[in-house]
């Protein structure tokens, strides 16, 4: 298991520009990175959209884990991957390790195929910052 | 372990409030949300069943100054008191810095503020944590039944069942009226904080 890392300034400075870089200016309109106990590491909109992101971040968590939960109970060790779908903002959680995870706030013009793409991609470049 | 972004210069410190079902856990976080509601900026988060118990928790954030240029931001959480909840208490336990143990003080619930301290011990051991050394707060709640002739057990008696061994600071209580519910809460941010400047500061 991947140790809970201490995170630097510049580091964090990193994970912003990623998350501003790879998904808001995809057109998502509020990304959150987050931990599994519900804190909030970044989070980034596209000025335009406002939410009550420290129980946004609590509900996730709480969310996640229980969805593992249940996935530990059909003899999954995870669903990595979490979509819930609204009329028009959707929501996609992706685990990024034991200790990361990450949401995407989008709206319908955007397709949920890009997201994944997008989420993917992110991950990738949020790994190489937090752990290397 | 306390939660710190050094880039935003801020603190999240968790606390749970755990205790046997229908205990006063969520009726502790109405009151302070009452009463701080002025000051609290967020909506207190209520995930329960339609039958008014606490499902899987309630979640209430605000934020209490600065320490050392750091704001410090306390989130208190409860965890569902029913027995057959234990996989749901054990995930909001994750990332705990504080407990206020909400015992029911009623007669016919000796039994289950027992077992539910026991159970905590187990739940925190499963993620490293000792009960022993974890800031925590004993609360002996519904005090305010006497009057209505309710039998309760006497403080003393909730001393020797559940802090005779633990030793930490303990208050009667009714979550209901208000009685001691700051006092506590008080108390339990206060070893929080300071146990976290010790680790940190």
């Amino acid at each position: 298991m991947k140790k809970y890392p201490i995170l630097t300034e510049k580091q964090l400075d990193a994970i912003d520009e990623v998350l501003q870089q790879k998904l808001i200016k995809a057109g998502v309109r509020n990304v959150m990175l987050i931990d599994m106990a519900g804190n909030t590491i970044s989070k980034q909109d596209n000025g335009q959209f406002k939410i009550d992101t420290l129980s946004f971040a609590a509900l996730a968590a709480g969310n996640f884990a229980a969805v593992e939960a249940m996935a530990k109970l059909v003899g999954e060790s995870e669903f990595a991957l979490l979509f819930h779908r609204g009329e028009t903002a959707s929501v996609h959680f992706s685990k990024i390790d034991q200790n990361f995870l990450l949401i995407t706030m989008f709206q319908k013009d955007i397709s949920l195929g890009i997201i994944r793409l997008k989420v993917t991609d992110t991950i990738d470049a949020l790994n190489k910052i937090i752990y290397n | 372990m306390a939660f710190i972004n050094i880039k935003t210069k801020s603190v999240q410190v968790k606390i749970v409030y755990y205790g046997p079902g229908r205990g006063g856990k969520t009726a502790n976080l109405e009151y302070i949300y009452q009463k701080y509601r002025s000051s609290i900026t967020t909506e207190m988060v209520s995930l329960k069943t339609h039958d008014d118990r606490t499902l899987f928790f309630d979640f209430l954030p605000f934020d209490v100054g600065k320490i050392k240029g750091y704001d410090v931001s306390i989130q208190l959480y409860t965890v569902p008191g029913q027995v057959k909840y234990n996989a749901t208490r054990k995930l909001v336990l994750k990332g705990v810095d504080g407990i206020v143990f909400v015992a029911d003080a009623m007669v016919e619930q000796r039994k289950s503020n027992i077992e539910s301290l026991n159970q905590l011990r187990e739940n925190l051991e499963s993620y490293n944590l000792n009960i022993n050394t974890i800031p925590l707060v004993m609360q002996y709640n519904k005090y305010d039944l006497k009057d209505a002739g309710v039998p309760l057990l006497s403080p003393q008696i909730m001393q020797q069942d559940l802090n005779s061994q633990l030793r930490v600071p303990a208050f009667a209580a009714s979550a209901l009226a208000g009685g001691n519910v700051v006092a506590t809460l008080k108390k339990i941010i206060s070893l929080t904080l300071s146990s976290i400047q010790d680790q940190i500061f």
